[in-house]
């Protein structure tokens, strides 16, 4: 049986009491919303890129419209992505949902979502911001949603 | 209160365990567990009678017409429908809700007209309005409601003034409890000229229900609320209106006969239940509701309202917890934040001492926002609960505030 401790893991509880780069970014020059119209959860990712590089990220959750694991998993995407590269960046992306698929661990910090696989009812809201992260790098205007994935 | 432990034992599912832990099951507003009497009317009437109905001339389906028409005899009896011609099965409360709004709503509702809902209803009973007036170019006016979750009766006389087609209401909220005045509503909608429809899914498995006394045009009513299985549920009118509407769905059993290029239509209720209707949900319905009358719906209100007055008492205790909804007129619902815990991390922690409870905008976005809040979490009680089951959900909290150490709000 997987405990709650896994889920809530200390840095979890304390993204989410102290989320990080919590702003909007008034010179964004990307920017994407995220919705889970599940659960009513919203993102906003604000991202300031030049040229291949990230140099700013920001993100923004309406009060009560974001539980402790979409709020943590954002607060550490902006920290994991902070001064990246756009490609290094969407690798990340792609490590993170490799493994909330059920795949290996992501690197660093952001392996304490790998809890959340066991957890199946919660992995859409780690994965809320990272979509919304990947459609500003697309630089989509379509908001994504947790359920425009297609599936079969 | 009732005796829950000869209850309990009617249902196999209680008997699981969750997480190690015994089923505290308190979704009961969302979709309610089924007694053994109910799981065996399905597997006898599928190991014994199970035929097409209406149409075979042999015994068998003799058999499953008679079955199907006996229940809809039992859901008419339940509600003290008009007649049976006026109990249409339907998958649900939500399919009740479309056949009026498609059928009723299309031929008499034009542009410029009005129709009236509440801000504490259901998307079910808000969605298919919204469709209608979009199409037909009318007005949807949505009703406000007081800072403790009751109809704003002030706002709903403005909203009488427009002289609405239509007046939508929920007997009961699935969000707040409130059980609204809805013979009152009704009274003075038609007074207004309106046509009423009263959105039953949560006040037919916990009140008595009598659709005469209310007087209401329309009342829609889900199974699977009130022990039957998914899939059940029935539209309750007074005949004359079904006599008047055109069909909803076209198909088989619901024709007179068919020409080349038209039909004439069957008399009610058949007009209204093209293709092969589910047998089973029928019948599992009607076995609910023997279940139900066997305890008495006065006994069953009475048991749900006591745990629910216990419920918000041990809550309100908590510091940090807000229970939202009116102090008196409730169903067994309740609904409550915890601090600055989101509500799906309140369902999580819970879950894992077996508790199930309900997080989120329980299908009523426009509520929410009036309520000011994203989400809420809520307890709803049920025949088979206890204070055993609340005693569960308050240790299960007092985890969850030590968790996210909470803070107040």
């Amino acid at each position: 049986m997987s405990h709650l401790g896994d889920l809530y893991q200390q840095v979890i509880l304390d993204h989410n009491r102290n989320p990080r780069n919590f702003r909007r970014l008034e010179n964004a020059n990307r920017t994407a919303e995220g919705n889970n119209p599940l659960c009513g959860d919203r993102i906003n990712v604000y991202l300031d890129v030049d040229g291949d590089a990230i140099r700013d990220i920001g993100f923004v959750m309406p009060a009560g419209a974001g539980c402790a694991i979409s709020k943590a998993s954002a607060s550490l995407m902006t920290e994991a992505v902070k001064g990246k590269t756009v490609a290094e960046a969407e690798t990340l992306f792609q490590a993170v949902r490799e493994m909330l698929g059920g795949g290996k661990n992501a690197p660093g910090k952001l392996a304490a979502f790998g809890g959340v696989r066991a957890f199946p009812s919660r992995i859409k809201c780690a994965n809320l911001s990272w979509h919304a992260l990947h459609a500003a790098l697309q630089n989509s205007s379509e908001p994504v949603t947790t359920e425009s994935a297609r599936d079969f | 209160m009732l005796d829950t432990s000869t209850l309990r034992a009617d249902f196999p599912i209680l008997a699981r365990k969750e997480n190690g832990h015994r089923l505290v099951y308190l979704d009961n507003a969302a979709t309610t567990q089924k007694p053994r009497r109910v799981l065996e009317a399905i597997v006898h009437y599928y190991s014994s009678h199970n035929a097409n109905v209406h149409r075979g001339a042999y015994t068998l389906a003799v058999e499953a017409t008679e079955a199907y028409e006996a229940a809809r005899t039992t859901v008419g009896r339940f509600v003290n429908a008009w007649a049976r011609e006026g109990v249409v099965f339907t998958r649900g409360t939500t399919e009740a809700i479309n056949l009026v709004a498609a059928s009723w709503g299309r031929t008499n509702v034009q542009a410029g007209d009005t129709v009236v809902v509440t801000a504490m209803d259901h998307h079910s009973n808000i969605v298919p309005w919204q469709m209608l007036c979009q199409e037909r170019q009318a007005t949807l006016r949505m009703v406000e409601i007081t800072e403790d979750g009751r109809v704003d009766l002030s706002d709903y006389g403005r909203a009488l003034e427009a002289k609405p087609k239509l007046v939508a209401f929920p007997y009961v909220s699935n969000s707040l409890g409130t059980v609204n005045p809805a013979a009152q509503l009704t009274k003075l909608a038609h007074a207004a000229g309106a046509v009423v429809l009263v959105d039953g899914a949560q006040s037919t498995p916990h009140l008595r229900v009598d659709v005469q006394a209310l007087d209401c045009d329309f009342y829609a009513l889900s199974g699977h609320k009130m022990l039957a299985p998914m899939g059940s549920g029935a539209l309750i009118a007074k005949p004359a209106l079904l006599d008047a509407m055109p069909p909803y769905h076209g198909g088989g059993e619901m024709i007179e006969r068919v020409w080349d290029d038209h039909s004439s239509w069957n008399t009610i209720p058949h007009k209204f239940e093209g293709g092969t209707p589910n047998v089973e949900a029928a019948v599992g319905l009607a076995a609910a509701i023997a279940y139900l009358e066997q305890i008495g719906m006065d006994r069953v209100a009475e048991h749900e309202q006591a745990l629910a007055r216990e419920a918000i008492e041990r809550l309100s205790r908590i510091e940090g917890v807000t229970v939202y909804g009116p102090r008196e007129h409730r169903a067994g619902v309740v609904p409550f934040t915890y601090g600055d815990i989101h509500p799906h991390d309140l369902a999580t922690i819970l879950d894992r001492d077996g508790v199930c409870i309900r997080a989120g905008h329980h299908c009523t976005q426009p509520l929410m926002r009036r309520l000011g809040v994203a989400a809420t979490a809520r307890a709803s009680f049920y025949v088979y609960n206890d204070v055993d089951d609340i005693d569960a959900l308050v240790g299960a909290l007092r985890k969850a505030g030590e968790l996210f150490t909470v803070p107040l709000p």
